[in-house]
């Protein structure tokens, strides 16, 4: 192999030290970045806008399901003079159509996929650099479109995207069907093109880097949790994405060429003709739901990852069960395949399909009860360090047990079909998504934080924050269950006009503050990021004293390359806390030279 | 701190338990409406089954989860744990027991399925529809076939928002969409089918078993709309009207072609 890309060195009497010849210019080094660390740490900081923003929106949700029709306080004015502050109902699905297509799109993945993905693979490996660091730069910059395009729907003639986050044809692709159906249903399909370029691009980085550019020793069996993760989640992102894609531009050229790929023959609505038609509208949900199930998985798979990580660290253990939690990821991501139609058992699909999908999805279940058996094994006979990331990974534990059996009610075909689009599944996908995904974030944004900016973040705020987000949280998503078993609808600007979910005004009232509250608590989260840039107590290279490679840099912030002369070699697996030669602690890194003969061969 | 932070997740399942008791106590939409089908019934046995079955997993989740934060989480010394990689007995138990009962679940749910969504099992499939169902922005629309059982006939009843079906009696109905797509949704019959164009023959079948005892009672109940289907689709509110015979229904029933055939008159529009 030639050495022609600094990232494809494998560095032995490396030519490419720290910090030499490379981009010394503030736009080169922190702007247009080709370095991964720095892309990571972008995607981070975009993500605390994002989430704002995402936040922002279900909070206006929120708002009008605790005091229908009253004025929106402050925005409301400023949104709706005309109407007293009071939101339109044409404004009520535009909230909750993007509240979900932020939060999944440039929050979530963008999170885990983008932030920890670029940040931790490299280190975790020994690589220096991704495969292909210009490729990276474009999909963290592919990420600005999409924002935009989702910003500026908000001020096209008729609003943003208003039929739901799935956005079924032909709400979504018939421009007199709703005002969100005009210009802004466009730029929502827009900016999701964006987006899925920029997670290909990632997801082909991260396959290629994994498979090439591990360093000496480090096989693919002894490889951190959150690379295995993020390894099997980028390999279904590139097989899972161009069914979206190629959905999305049909809905592009239905919307914009008269196409009718999801258009039925002979449709009119509001008393103009749709258009000559020979679609079918299911089409589109087959499209749709064969990347967005798949998607669900890619976005808590890596947060699944990260939480093993922090386990095994601050349970000085290792993990319980390391090759069968592998095998578990595999099998979640295979079978996450074969499972799309069970979001349409009330669809119209034949019902013969939905017992077909209702076994698949049963049967995805059970990988997904291994990993938490597994978790719960690597606690046994642990010696548990509580820090903030080991809260917050705790807590994705607990929380994820509840979204996990939460949807077995779904995947029974004949239960979903009084629950199907209540706010069980609401519940459920928060459950899944918040109580998951983010707080496996936050965990793992406590635990990189040193690695990244060589200072801790504040252990007693990181402690608040957690306190007040676990417990909000739980206020806030556990009703919606209760909620949903009444058969509360969805995406209802007004359900109390029905005198079967009236009586639930109290309850919703009180989801509804601790929403504000848990929206609020969030501002100890961003200021204790600000402020442990400049004023966390300095630390070492490894405060946690964790055994995984991304610890062992040779600075306490890596600098260009990573890993100076030479990349580390791996003798033994992440997880060899408490093994035979290691210290009081458990510490026992992967690049400690064998300490028995035995391990020498292993 | 050690105490405080293992409290906080036993209140995990203390919560879970108190808003399960809320919601029971309080029903009103906190709760499994009211049922009056058979399907219903059987629909609500399998939810009863999932309950029992998730809520004792996650009691027994939570309790090792919460005894092992109290063992293993209660040394402040730094130390390190046991060493062990698994235990591959253990992991194939909880591997194969879990596998057998959520097979167990998909099967127990087969024959419920079929009974609610396959045609070939629809009531009375040689006879005409009860009624077609016609949703549009914003609005469900209730066509009875006339004396001649077709649809499409001079002699149809055309009515908006309010269903009237007759107790004891297997009713079909047909289910279509004017424009987007809804999904026809009568909680108090645990049924949802959505409605899609340019699939005109959709279908869905009950039969009310259930009435109210008390007589002053009108046995209305609400039907909703469960598919986005646009700005105004929380006011898709139908209503499910309930007779209790036979006669009472076709009382109703010629009332309703009168006028209906009284306003049609008045218009001079063709019938
Ligand atoms: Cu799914
Ligand atoms: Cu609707």
């Amino acid at each position: 192999m030639t050495t022609a890309s600094p990232a494809l060195d494998h560095g032995h009497a490396s030519p490419h030290a720290d910090d030499h010849g490379h981009p010394r210019t503030f736009i080169g080094k922190y702007i247009f970045s080709r370095d991964h660390k720095v892309i990571g740490i972008q995607f981070l900081i975009t993500v605390f806008f994002t989430l704002a923003l995402g936040g922002l929106l279900a909070l206006g949700v929120r708002w009008q399901l605790a005091y229908p029709w009253k004025p929106f306080p402050i925005l409301g004015e400023l949104l709706w003079p005309e109407s007293g502050g009071v939101m339109p109902a044409e404004f009520y699905p535009m909230l909750t159509t993007m509240h979900a297509s932020v939060m999944i799109f440039l929050v979530v993945i963008p999170a885990l996929t983008g932030a920890f993905g670029n940040f931790v693979i490299p280190l975790q490996i020994g690589a220096r650099d991704m495969a292909f660091p210009t490729m990276n730069m474009l999909s963290y910059w592919f990420m600005w479109p999409a924002l935009a395009f989702f910003g500026m729907s908000f001020f096209v003639e008729g609003g943003a995207a208003a039929s739901g986050w799935t956005s079924y044809a032909p709400l979504s692709t018939v421009s007199q069907a709703a005002p969100g159906s005009m210009a802004g249903q466009t730029y929502w399909l827009y900016g999701l093109l964006c987006v899925g370029i920029s997670s290909l691009l990632g997801s082909i980085n991260y396959i290629t880097t994994i498979v090439k550019l591990r360093t000496k020793g480090m096989k693919f069996f002894r490889m951190p949790m959150t690379t295995w993760s993020l390894f099997i989640t980028a390999i279904l992102q590139a097989f899972a994405l161009p069914v979206l894609t190629a959905a999305l531009i049909f809905q592009v050229l239905d919307r914009e060429m008269g196409t009718a790929f999801f258009l039925p023959t002979d449709l009119s609505i509001n008393n103009e003709s749709a258009g000559i038609g020979g679609g079918h509208p299911l089409l589109w949900q087959h499209m749709f739901w064969f990347y967005s199930h798949p998607a669900v998985y890619i976005m808590i798979l890596p947060a699944m990852g990260v939480v093993s990580d922090i386990l095994c660290t601050f349970a000085r253990k290792p993990l319980f069960g390391y090759k069968p939690m592998v095998l578990a990821i595999c099998g979640i991501a295979g079978l996450g395949f074969i499972v799309w139609g069970h979001h349409m058992f009330q669809s119209g699909m034949n019902p013969a399909l939905g017992m077909t999908f209702m076994t698949s999805t049963m049967l995805i279940a059970l990988p997904s009860a291994v990993k938490t058996f597994n978790w719960l094994g690597t606690l046994w006979g642990s010696k548990i360090q509580w820090t903030t990331p080991m809260l917050n990974a705790l807590s994705f534990v607990s929380m994820f047990v509840i979204g996990g059996l939460s949807g077995l009610f779904m995947a029974a075909t004949t239960v979903d079909i009084f629950i199907h689009d209540t706010y069980f599944i609401v519940a459920h996908i928060h459950y899944v998504l918040f109580g998951g995904s983010l707080f496996g974030f936050f965990g793992g944004l406590y635990y990189w934080f040193p690695k990244m900016f060589g200072r801790q973040m504040s252990e007693f705020w990181g402690k608040v924050h957690f306190l007040g987000s676990f417990i909000f949280f739980n206020l806030v998503f556990f009703p919606m269950h209760i909620l949903g078993m009444g058969g509360f609808p969805r995406r209802y600007a007004d359900p109390y006009w029905f005198d079967t979910w009236k009586e639930t005004l109290g309850m919703n009232r009180m989801m509804t503050v601790c929403a504000i509250f848990l929206g609020l608590w969030q501002i100890i989260l961003v200021l204790n990021f600000v402020l442990s840039l400049f004023m966390g107590r300095k630390t070492d290279g490894n405060p946690w004293r964790s055994n995984s490679l991304e610890w062992m840099t040779p600075k306490v912030t890596p600098g260009h390359g990573n890993w100076g002369e030479k990349t580390p070699e791996v003798f033994r697996g992440p997880f060899e806390y408490g093994a035979p030669g290691c210290e009081d602690d458990g510490y026992l890194p992967q690049t400690a030279p064998p300490v028995s003969a035995s391990e020498s061969h292993g | 701190m050690n105490k405080f932070w293992i409290a906080l997740f036993a209140t995990v399942p203390i919560m879970a338990i108190a808003f399960f008791l809320i919601g029971m106590s309080k029903g009103n939409g906190l709760w499994l409406p009211v049922n009056i089908t058979s399907i219903g019934e059987e629909i609500d046995h399998l939810f009863w089954v999932i309950l029992a079955l998730t809520g004792v997993t996650f009691f027994g989740v939570e309790a090792v989860f919460i005894w092992f934060l109290i063992k293993y989480g209660g040394d402040k010394n730094p130390g390190k744990g046991i060493y062990s990689h698994g235990n591959p007995k253990l992991e194939t138990i909880w591997t194969i027991i879990p596998a057998g009962i959520l097979v167990f679940l998909a099967l127990y749910q087969y024959d419920t399925w079929k009974d609610a969504k396959f045609k070939v099992n629809a009531p009375s499939q040689d006879q005409p529809v009860h009624a077609r169902v016609t949703g549009g922005q914003f609005e469900w629309r209730l066509t009875y076939p006339g004396a001649d059982g077709q649809l499409d006939t001079a002699d149809d009843l055309e009515q908006v928002n309010v269903l009237h079906v007759v107790k004891n009696e297997p009713t079909r109905l047909q289910l279509r969409s004017r424009d987007v797509l809804h999904s026809f949704f009568i909680p108090a019959a645990r049924l949802k089918q959505d409605l899609v164009p340019g699939m005109p023959n959709q279908q869905m079948w009950f039969t009310v078993i259930h009435t109210d005892d008390d007589p002053s009672q009108a046995d209305v109940h609400e039907i909703a709309c469960a598919e986005l289907c646009g700005w105004g689709h929380y006011k898709m509110r139908g209503f499910l009207k309930v007779h209790e015979t036979r006669e009472q229904f076709e009382a109703w029933f010629q009332d309703a072609l009168a006028k209906q055939n009284a306003t049609t008159e008045d218009l001079g529009l063709p019938e």
